[in-house]
């Protein structure tokens, strides 16, 4: 008996039970959705962390300083110097804290950054309306602000905020300009702060100090010198290296990538689970039917089946079970994807591989739990099995 | 064709060896049509078991077509039922869920016939026991009777030299019975050697020669003629 007869007297049996076969079949159909939709969201979640961070702007180098003592932040001009080191592009130091913003009867409590023109270059963010800071912002510690998109949103709506007067913790501030928005991150959105003159914030917070600096490298091949040559500097500064903390975007990446990627791990392993419940289903189903079926294999030995016969029918019978629960899974699977992507705006990568592996892991999980009522079917002896009723 | 030397069959059944067979000798010619009677619980169906290499004997040598059959393994013996011998049981054992059509087929298959030729070769078999009309219906939708020849059908489908039937006729209706007899005596007539297992002497006189199996043993043997 060649492997295409064996695959029609597969289909013969399925067909004959199809309820049976179903329900079967679903435990796999889940298992394989199960793998293909939650793979792609754990993949989905790295690869929207790496756009994010890559987002951040290029090249980037984080500096947080936790002092030491009294010496607890760097001078607004401190962290400007730090500009003309060698491998240096643009600095942006950064004040931050809290305010309420309010504009007319709406208010709304946010994230104030007070920075420098560079911040737009360093962080890649730039005004989608009205205009960024200016240099002259910040030497006269003028009361503007930029908006945030979420903010500008919450606060006026329709209206053009780029002109509009709002009230930052009770002071005046203008509006001068409307940040891009970047849409929605893990870490909460990222539209959802207002940008004043680091000077000017300085004063409205009460608060003296840089304690965040966004560097940009000048090239991705001067980032190591970069940080060297900062930690040396910093350390001779505080002279002590737990008083600060440099960050390059690659570090911050990778340590975020372990962690989706462990997310992706468990994901796919309680999802693999499933599909092998579903294998277990379907060697249950498979010892039921060899039982029910022993007469019949006694008439097919009758008849000259051989035991490989009888051992290739019920084990493409499994196969084709697992292999068509774990087709109809994938397509499932992938109809999923599309949906969630498309219902949520994630990012849900759809990789291949994923799709192909749990196929195939479906199929050896067919292979697996047949292979034993199989065999069993095939060492029936004929003369009792022909006798069962 | 078929000659049986001092076969033995022993059983363990509850830790009890029962003898089954105690040493028989027989020889069948090819072309013959001999009847096997005797009480339930003689022997025969142990005999047609061994004879049908659907087992095999605890001593002794058996002979089919001039090869020692009787320690070969399982899937020569496989082989050797697919190729040489069509089975007609009481019982019919048919597959309930194909048609009389794949029922037929279904040997050619374990022979490895290609698609078109299998169904070429049971649409034939089906037209000779008379069933041409029969080819789609399922064993539920046909009386005792085209079971039974439906089941002869499969049977002589693969050419075989040898046609076992075991009380062919024990579930049937007399006047079924006797088409199913009659069929048996045409594929005799066609030269093939058929051996009937019966414990029905009326049907048994139908043979040419009739031997008689008792506690394991043969008792007596018989030329009639038909």
């Amino acid at each position: 008996m060649n492997l295409l007869q064996a695959v029609r007297l597969a289909f013969g049996a399925i067909l004959a039970n199809k309820l049976r076969s179903f329900l079967t079949m679903l435990g796999v159909i889940i298992g394989v959705f199960a793998v293909v939709a939650l793979v792609s969201l754990g993949q989905g979640a790295t690869s929207q962390v790496t756009a994010e961070i890559q987002g951040m702007g290029s090249n980037l180098i984080v500096l947080a300083i936790h002092g030491r003592g009294g010496m607890d932040s760097l001078t607004l001009s401190e962290a400007e110097s730090l500009a003309k080191r060698p491998g240096v592009g643009a600095v942006a130091p950064v004040v931050d804290g809290y305010a309420t913003v309010k504009f007319a009867t709406e208010s709304s409590y946010t994230n104030l950054v007070g920075t420098t023109p560079a911040y737009a270059v360093v962080r890649n963010h730039f005004a989608d309306r009205g205009r960024f800071l200016a240099d002259v912002d910040v030497q006269n510690r003028l009361p503007v602000a930029v908006l945030g998109a979420d903010v500008a949103e919450r606060l006026f709506g329709d209206m053009d905020p780029v002109g509009q007067e709002i009230r930052i913790n009770g002071a005046a501030f203008t509006v001068i300009g409307v940040l891009e928005p970047k849409g929605f991150s893990l870490g909460g959105s990222s539209d959802d702060f207002v940008i004043i003159p680091a000077s000017t914030a300085e004063r409205l917070l009460r608060r003296q100090g840089i304690r965040t600096v966004y560097l940009q490298a000048e090239t991705a091949a001067a980032i190591d010198m970069v940080v060297n040559s900062l930690e040396s500097l910093l350390q001779l500064y505080f002279r002590d290296e737990n008083a600060y903390n440099v960050f390059t975007q690659a570090e911050i990446l990778d340590i975020l990538s372990e962690v989706t990627g462990i997310l992706t791990l468990m994901l796919g392993g309680i999802a693999g689970i499933s599909l092998l419940v579903g294998g277990i289903g379907i060697m249950n189903i498979m010892l039921v039917s060899v039982t029910e079926r022993t007469r019949e294999i006694g008439i097919n030995k009758a008849l000259g089946a051989k035991k490989r016969d009888i051992l290739l029918q019920f084990l493409v019978e499994s196969i084709v079970i697992s292999g068509v629960g774990g087709f109809i899974g994938m397509i499932l699977g992938y109809g999923a994807v599309k949906l969630f992507s498309g219902l949520f705006g994630f990012t849900i990568t759809y990789s291949p591989q994923v799709v192909f592996v749990a196929f195939t892991f479906s199929v050896f999980v067919g292979i697996f739990f047949g292979l034993y009522p199989a065999n069993k079917a095939a060492k029936l002896n004929p003369i009792d099995a022909l006798r069962s009723e | 064709m078929i000659r049986l030397e001092g076969i033995t069959k022993a059983y363990q059944l509850d830790g009890v060896v029962v003898e089954a067979l105690r040493g028989i000798d027989l020889e069948v010619k090819e072309g013959e049509f001999v009847a096997i009677v005797g009480p339930s619980g003689s022997g025969k169906s142990t005999l047609m078991n061994i004879i049908g290499c659907l087992d095999t004997p605890t001593t002794g040598k058996y002979w089919l077509k001039g090869q020692e059959v009787s320690k070969l393994s399982d899937n020569k013996l496989a082989e050797i039922r697919n190729l040489l011998i069509g089975f007609v049981f009481q019982s019919f054992n048919l597959l309930p869920r194909l048609t009389a059509l794949e029922n037929v087929e279904r040997p050619l298959i374990y022979r490895g016939v290609a698609k078109k030729e299998r169904r070429k070769l049971a649409e034939k078999a089906l037209e000779r026991v008379g069933l041409a009309d029969r080819m789609f219906h399922r064993p539920n939708q046909l009386s005792g009777g085209q079971q039974q020849r439906v089941a002869v059908a499969r049977a002589l489908v693969g050419d075989p030299a040898i046609i076992l039937a075991d009380e062919p006729t024990g579930n049937l209706d007399s006047v079924s019975g006797k088409e199913v007899m009659s069929l048996l005596r045409e594929l005799h007539a066609q030269g093939r050697t058929v051996l009937l297992i019966t414990h029905d002497a009326e049907i048994a006189r139908q043979a040419e020669r009739r031997v008689k199996i008792f506690d394991g043993r043969i008792q007596e043997e018989g030329e009639v003629g038909l």
